[in-house]
Order: structure tokens, then C-alpha cells, then sequence
């Protein structure tokens, strides 16, 4: 089985989020950049599919050479190969186009995505690529077993979980819950070492135009100050959030 | 042309979304000049729709499509477009909506802006404002393809009724044997219960509730509320409750009218993840937890008195009240 990993490079989840250049862009001045936490639990459950059933698992991201830490991240925490379009990811469209020529020419078996970018949030990446080459997709999944050309994915829902059975070639939009949050790995020494050796294939985008762009960005409005009730005095919380804020 | 809106039913109801988003598509098509069409998909009562400004239903009756599949429901959605010849699309940010909104956009070429948080700022360019960065900040984006699909934040911009004459007719899209080869086998899904998706009001719980075991007073506070139950990151990881539960910004996003804070100390990710909810209350001990700079009301106290004395205001509140 051969599995395509996307990356998606993103800030850091402590980050403070802050724009620039009137607005218009995002601020990177001190910004820690991390593999796409959702894009990490499905590199992880990559690396069981490569241990125990011996998959082999490329990595791919579409991203300027500033991404190549990230890359090289998860080269050592075990992926095989990387490829790195080089082209600054401008929407969802975009990103799905470039990954979808990765997928037809490597004849990945299955695609495994995060369901969004903590980044832009646009959560259309993998159904996308797998509507543009006729891939089976399941998206926000929590499980996924491969047995064969067969998959068992169980996806959430809203309020509960949906069991889904389809088959390879398949696209995975995953999420916390592919592999538990302690199983995700840090990459050792070794692994470190090992990465510099494994080839990092960087290639240029197919000519493809964005569909939207963001013209302007804004931070939310400052917090008013918070109305402290005192423990003894519950009567007072309840009356204020039923005549006050009108929420019971 | 015409606005065209997919609104979502369950058991032949309308989910509490459907009635927002075709407010919203009412919205747009007001500014666009035409009117608003809904698809939608085995709903009993379709004409209701009416409420909300939507001026046509085209409503599927189809057994194949009693459970939701992605594929099929995009195709479905995307030959109501064509048939209407809408260039505007409405979307909820329900799960299986999320699940079909790619599908749909790369059938149709077209552009899909997600977590829209307010009526179009303009229809020429067409600009839409949405959350980026999980809610730490917000984007305007454009949409310069032919198509336009724009996805509606939950609860953001509510119901607006607008009584409207309206007609329902039936369709019957062409179903694809293809679209099926994704199939249900067994879902498994709380009932009679609100979800933090459509919750008015979500109660969560932290670390400070120092372990499942105290959980029982989170659930009680829940049911009196008619709310949804949350917790925060760490509990989840520590397999105190389901990971469903999770909010936050790798978890889900709550947009509830009420978010009620308990044990939680407030990490910026939590924050991010519930800061679309009107108002926010935090109980917690320690007067420095960050959550109390991002609550509107507060208590500082342990959740161990505070939250049955809660519960016990509460049922008489609610018996005076009844």
C-alpha cells in the first residue's frame, strides 16, 4: 500500500495570531511553524499502516522553501519521501489541484489529509482532491482500518459517530482520534539523522488560478471586563444572564 | 437565477441550521436583486421555509437518500443549481455538510468560503467575512469564480423570519451508482439530547473537575439547562470523557448563546475554539485563570459548592419560570 501524507504548515497552536502591511497579511514576525496538528494524527496513523502492514508513506506539502523544517519533521518521525510543490498555497483550490497531480502520477492507494488547517480553516482540501480524481473520500474521521483494497473509517458526526465502509483508492480527511493525542511522536535523534539522507523532491506547481482571496484581515474586538458574582450569591448569576444577557 | 440553499432535515424535520441559512440565503438574494430557492432532501414539511424568506423548495423524496451520503447529496444539490441556474450557493457548517461542501465545489469549479460569519459585505466583488486562525482573527475573501459557495458559520447569523409565498415542487435528480460505493454501516448517535453543534447552551468541564468520576454534576447541570456537555483538551486526552467531546481549536467549535466554563483555566487554543459563543461564564478557583479575561461573567470559587448550589438555584428558577 502506498500513502500520501499532506502537510500543511501552520502556526504553532500557542501562537498569538497578529497582521501586517495594513491588514492584509498575516504576521509571521515570531512565529513558530508545526505540521498542521490534525495533518499530524494522520502521519501517525501513516507510520502504524507502515509498520504493521508494511506501507510505504510519502509526505507531500505545497509551500515555499521556508516550509522544508516542517517537511524534514516528519521525514523524521519516519516518512519515506517528501515532495514539496513550491508555490505559496493561496486557496483550497489551489492546494487540492497540485496534491491531486502528486496523487495521479505516485498511484497512492491511499491520501491522508487533515480535515482543515488550523491556519485558514478551509477544510476542503481532501474532498477536493478526491472529487477531482474519483477517489472515495471520508471526512472528520476518527478510525481507519485497511484491510486489503477494503477501509473501515468511522467519521464524527454531529453528536455521535458514523461507521462507513468503502474501498481504496481512498482520501482521509482526519483528525484527532485517527491515533490517540499520546500517541503522536516525537522524532529522536536518529530519526533527525536519518531524514537528511531521504530524498526531499521539490516541484513546480501546474498552472491552476485561485478561486477566492482574502483582501483583508481583522482581529476581534477587544473583551469587555468580565462582572465577577460571588460564590454565595448564585441568585445574582442567574438573574443576570436571564434580565442581563437573556440566555435563560 | 436565483439564490439557491441547501437546507438540512432529519427524520423528515428541519435541523435548527436550516432555518438560518435560508435567512442568510434570503439575505443575499435580497441584495442580489432575486430570490431564494432551498433543496431539500426528504423534509415532511418543506413549505415552512416560507418563515424564512425562501420563495421555492425543490424537495427530493428518494429512499436511497434516507441516510446521508456525501457524494450522492452533493450530486444532488449540484443538479439543483444547474437546474436553477444559481451562481450563489448556502451551506450550513453542520458535520455532514462540511462533508459534502468539497464535493459540491469541485464539481462545479466553483469557490467555497467556509465560516461565514455575516451577510456579504458586497455582492460586486463578492466579499464575505469569515474566521481564520480558529477564531483568533477574521478574513474578508473574495470569490472571483463563476460559482459562489459560501458556507454560514453556525449561530452567527440567526433566524430571520421574512414570511414569503412559496411553492413547493418535486425533484427527482439522477442518482449515480458511483456515489454510493461509500456506504453506512452503523451510526451511533446520542438521542433526545442537544449536540454541541446546535446546543442554545453548552456546559464543559476541565482538569479542575479532577476526574471522571465527578462528571455526574456536569451532566445534571446539562440536563436542567437543556444543554450540551464539552470538556476541555487535557480531559479529553486523559480519556475522562469521549473525544467528542473536545472543544477548542483542535476539538470542535462551539457557537452556543451560552457557554458555561467549569474547571477550565482558559489555554488560548480553548479560547480560540469557544469564542464564537455569545456569552461565556467561568467558575473556577483560581482568580488569575486566563478564562476570566475572556468571560463575561464570573465566579471565582470551587466548582465543588459552586456547581450544585447552581443546580439547586436553577431548578427553582426554572419551576418559577415554567
Amino acid at each position: 500500500m502506498k500513502i500520501l501524507v499532506c502537510l500543511s504548515n501552520v502556526p504553532d497552536t500557542t501562537s498569538k495570531i497578529n497582521f501586517t502591511d495594513g491588514d492584509t497579511k498575516f504576521d509571521t514576525n515570531g512565529v513558530q511553524f508545526v505540521i498542521n496538528p490534525n495533518d499530524e494524527f494522520g502521519l501517525t496513523r501513516a507510520m502504524w499502516f507502515k509498520e504493521k502492514q508494511g506501507a510505504t508513506v510519502h509526505v507531500a506539502t505545497v509551500g515555499e522553501a521556508s516550509t522544508e523544517p516542517t517537511i524534514r519533521k516528519a521525514l523524521a518521525i519516519g516518512a519515506d519521501e517528501a515532495i514539496r510543490v513550491n508555490a505559496v498555497p493561496t486557496d483550497g483550490f489551489f492546494v487540492a489541484e497540485q496534491l491531486a497531480e502528486i496523487v495521479k502520477n505516485g498511484e497512492y492507494d491511499l491520501v491522508i489529509a487533515g480535515r482543515e488547517s488550523i491556519d485558514y480553516n478551509g477544510g476542503m482540501v481532501p474532498g477536493i482532491l478526491a472529487t477531482l480524481l474519483g477517489m472515495n473520500f471520508v471526512n472528520t474521521c476518527i478510525s481507519l482500518e485497511i484491510d486489503g483494497n477494503n477501509a473501515t473509517a468511522t467519521r464524527e458526526i454531529d453528536g455521535g459517530k458514523e461507521k462507513l465502509a468503502t474501498t481504496l483508492p481512498l482520501v482521509i480527511g482526519g483528525q484527532k482520534g485517527l491515533v490517540a493525542e499520546s500517541d503522536l511522536r516525537i522524532p529522536n535523534m536518529r530519526g533527525i539523522m536519518m531524514a537528511r539522507q531521504k530524498k526531499l523532491n521539490v516541484v513546480e506547481p501546474t498552472s491552476s488560478n485561485s478561486v477566492t482571496a482574502d483582501v483583508k484581515f481583522e482581529k476581534p474586538a477587544p473583551k469587555g471586563k468580565v462582572t465577577l458574582v460571588d460564590a454565595d450569591n448564585i441568585d445574582e448569576l442567574i438573574n443576570l444572564l436571564h434580565n442581563e444577557a437573556k440566555v435563560i | 437565477m436565483s439564490v439557491l440553499v441547501y437546507t438540512e432535515s432529519e427524520n423528515g424535520k428541519f435541523k435548527k441550521n436550516a432555518h438560518e441559512v435560508a435567512s442568510y440565503a434570503y439575505e443575499v438574494a435580497k441584495q442580489l436583486g432575486t430570490t431564494a430557492t432551498a433543496i431539500s432532501i426528504n423534509a415532511s414539511k418543506a413549505e415552512e421555509l416560507g418563515d424564512f424568506g425562501i420563495s421555492k423548495v425543490l424537495n427530493v423524496s428518494n429512499d436511497q437518500l434516507k441516510t446521508f451520503n456525501a457524494k450522492a447529496f452533493a450530486n444532488v444539490i449540484g443538479q439543483a443549481a444547474e437546474k436553477e441556474a444559481a451562481k450563489v450557493i448556502i451551506l450550513s457548517s453542520s458535520a455532514d455538510t462540511k462533508f459534502l461542501a468539497p464535493i459540491l465545489t469541485a464539481q462545479l469549479e466553483a469557490g467555497y468560503v467556509p465560516n461565514v460569519v455575516s451577510a456579504p459585505e458586497s455582492t460586486s466583488p463578492f466579499k464575505v467575512k469569515r474566521t481564520v486562525f480558529s477564531n483568533k482573527g477574521f478574513a474578508i475573501t473574495e470569490i472571483s469564480s463563476e460559482i459562489k459557495i459560501v458556507g454560514v458559520s453556525n449561530n452567527a447569523f440567526g433566524n430571520a423570519e421574512n414570511k414569503t409565498a412559496t411553492t413547493v415542487e418535486s425533484f427527482e435528480p439522477s442518482l449515480k451508482d458511483d456515489s454510493f460505493t461509500t456506504k453506512s454501516i452503523e451510526i451511533d448517535k446520542v438521542v433526545g439530547k442537544a449536540t454541541i453543534a446546535d446546543a442554545d447552551i453548552v456546559v464543559s468541564g476541565g482538569r479542575g473537575l479532577k476526574g471522571p468520576e465527578n462528571w455526574g454534576m456536569i451532566e445534571e447541570l446539562a440536563e436542567v439547562l437543556g444543554a450540551a456537555t464539552a470538556c476541555s483538551k487535557p480531559v479529553s486526552d486523559l480519556g475522562w470523557r469521549p473525544h467528542g467531546e473536545h472543544v477548542g481549536q483542535t476539538g470542535k467549535p462551539v457557537a452556543s448563546n451560552l457557554y458555561i466554563a467549569i474547571g477550565i483555566s482558559g489555554a488560548i487554543q480553548h479560547l480560540a475554539g469557544v469564542s464564537s459563543s455569545k456569552v461565556k461564564v467561568v467558575i473556577n478557583t483560581d482568580p488569575e485563570a486566563p478564562f476570566f479575561k475572556a468571560a463575561d461573567y464570573g465566579i471565582v470559587g470551587d466548582a465543588f459548592e459552586v456547581v450544585p448550589k447552581l443546580i439547586e438555584k436553577l431548578k427553582e428558577f426554572k419551576a418559577q419560570n415554567a
